[in-house]
């Protein structure tokens, strides 16, 4: 993974010892992150804390399954990202002094929980990150400003304004997302191969 | 001292163009006929009457028709100019700071009347003559950012200071050289630089921000930076790019003298009183290389340094695509004479 000091770093997941509640969001992949922070936790820890899981791309079983590893924690599942952001706010908006908010998995997923967070005036540096399974990544086209999920490739096709998009490694936790710039503005005729890039 | 306005565009048919006295004046940024990054900050002093750096806020001839090509690209794009809500202080410092500057130095262009939080601005260059309360947002047509952002020439962004950091959580930025605004807004200072090759290794960065973090009020600091720019486009946006982009390839032999122009930053930085942020203006300043090759000490010094400018750097600066040729045009003016240290004429 590029190290550029824009992109922030995901230390990985550290159980809080001293937090009243743990509220984890994952996807699959980073389940398998939460699995083994529950496990490096003492046993109250668990019980302390609530997972939400965005499922997506899993089928019934699959999540059943996750969510039977991650007991005793309390887990809600979620259809996909934006709903279970939608959850992560929920909670948020309801919530008291000593919480500590986790995130693992995608990029996309980690941004979005800090970007929530930092909406609810939590430090983005306070939220404990951890990176599993893909390097798909959220791109903002700088010139029409619409979000492209999931990019994997690059350059990249604009999903609003169809620019082809030269992915910059440059990061905004605001955003979440990565800088998509037209790759072939001085060269309009040529239409570069799209590469897996992000995989 | 009253300038003599000229009228003048910067898109479209871009009839931009500097007088002799303005070329003299121009604040070339090559003080030896090489160029590397460093952290090339001096005191914001006054300087030579006439000089780019007499006052703390420089206006000049172009002054008129760059506010209104500000005007222009704030209407197309409302983003380019956007303040978190905890700087509205800072926004305060800004207006404050802009207006007691131009109306000391500019007597004859503004002026500043002041009975408590009373002001009345007045600006007659561009007709504006204007009553408010200072500190009460609802007396002004814009944010107080934006109000004197459109009066006054160059970018400016407000930092927020806390944590041992910079974060620029304001800015009015229409004539940028290639960063967004709207995607660097709330990064700290290490992030917003992220982009810019070598220099993070050279630890340029660490010793800035140490430096601007210790800033005090009342002894504001200065550095140039520069790129180029082809024809004298002021709005280099990254959001307009997919339309500018395609300028850089137009550049022949027959039109560099035209098209090409040197751009320099003038950057300052103020500490500002109540806000404890700090204000940056980056003052932009363009010369095409028929009006820089009328300085033979520029002319004989800029192919140089083109010439031995690490490949990183021109890449990031965009110059790869027009660097040879634009060497090759001015080579006509470089005879080989040793050049003096220093950036101004002989």
């Amino acid at each position: 993974m590029s190290t550029i000091k824009s992109r922030p770093i995901y230390p990985g997941l550290s159980p809080d010892p001293n937090a009243r509640r743990n509220v984890v969001v994952c996807d699959a992949a980073g389940a398998e992150a939460v699995v083994e922070l529950l496990a490096r936790a003492d046993g109250e820890f668990a019980g302390r804390t609530s997972v939400v899981l965005s499922s997506e791309g899993l089928f019934g079983k699959e999540s059943e399954s996750i969510v039977e590893r991650l007991k005793p924690a309390t887990v809600e599942t979620t259809a996909g990202l934006v709903p279970a952001i939608d959850r992560l706010k929920e909670i948020l908006a309801s919530a008291t002094m000593g919480l500590r908010l986790y995130a693992a998995g995608s990029e996309p997923l980690i941004g979005s929980v800090v970007q929530a967070g930092a909406e609810n005036f939590i430090d983005p540096l306070s939220v404990r990150t951890e990176h599993r399974g893909s390097l798909k990544r959220r791109v903002q086209c700088v010139h029409c400003k619409g979000m492209t999920e999931n990019v994997t490739t690059n350059p990249v096709k604009c999903a609003q304004c169809g620019l082809l998009l030269l992915v910059r490694d440059h990061y905004s936790k605001r955003l979440a997302a990565f800088q998509g710039v037209c790759i072939n503005a001085e060269t309009p005729d040529e239409s570069p191969e799209l590469k897996v890039e992000f995989q | 001292m009253v300038l003599a306005f000229k009228n003048e565009t910067f898109r479209d048919d871009f009839t931009f163009s500097n007088s002799p006295a303005a070329i003299r004046r121009f604040p070339f940024p090559f003080v030896e006929d090489k160029y590397m990054y460093s952290v090339n900050i001096e005191p914001h002093e006054l300087g030579p009457k006439g000089s780019v750096y007499e006052f703390p806020i420089d206006i000049d001839e172009h002054y008129v028709s760059e506010m209104r090509d500000r005007a222009l690209v704030l209407d197309a794009d409302p983003g380019r100019c956007q303040a978190l809500p905890h700087m509205i202080t800072a926004q305060w410092d800004m207006l404050e700071l802009l207006m007691t500057s131009m109306a000391r130095d500019y007597p004859e262009h503004f002026s500043l009347t002041r009975d408590g939080n009373q002001w009345h601005w007045i600006n007659r260059p561009l007709g504006i003559d204007h009553k408010f309360t200072f500190g009460d947002v609802a007396t002004l047509p814009y944010q107080p950012m934006e109000y004197i952002g459109r009066q006054c020439q160059g970018d400016f962004s407000i930092q927020d200071q806390r944590d041992g950091q910079l974060w620029m959580d304001a800015g009015i930025i229409t004539t940028q050289a290639d960063w967004s605004l709207d995607f660097d807004v709330g990064m700290n200072f290490f992030e917003w630089h992220a982009p810019v090759p070598l220099a993070h290794q050279a630890g340029v960065f660490d010793r800035a921000l140490k430096f601007l973090l210790n800033m005090q009020h009342g002894r504001p600091v200065r550095r140039l930076n520069w790129t180029m720019t082809i024809n004298s486009r002021l709005d280099t946006s990254p959001e307009n790019y997919h339309k500018w982009g395609i300028d850089r390839t137009t550049v022949t032999p027959e039109n560099v003298g035209d098209k090409v122009h040197l751009r320099v930053e003038l950057q300052a930085l103020w500490r500002l009183p109540r806000s404890n942020a700090i204000l940056f203006s980056i003052r932009c300043y363009m010369i095409k290389m028929r009006e820089l090759a009328t300085v033979p000490k520029w002319g004989r010094r800029l192919p140089r340094v083109l010439r031995t400018l690490p490949d990183e750097i021109a890449d990031y600066k965009g110059l790869t695509r027009y660097r040879q040729t634009t060497i090759d045009w001015l080579s006509k003016y470089d005879d080989g004479a040793p050049t003096s240290l220093g950036g101004g004429p002989d």
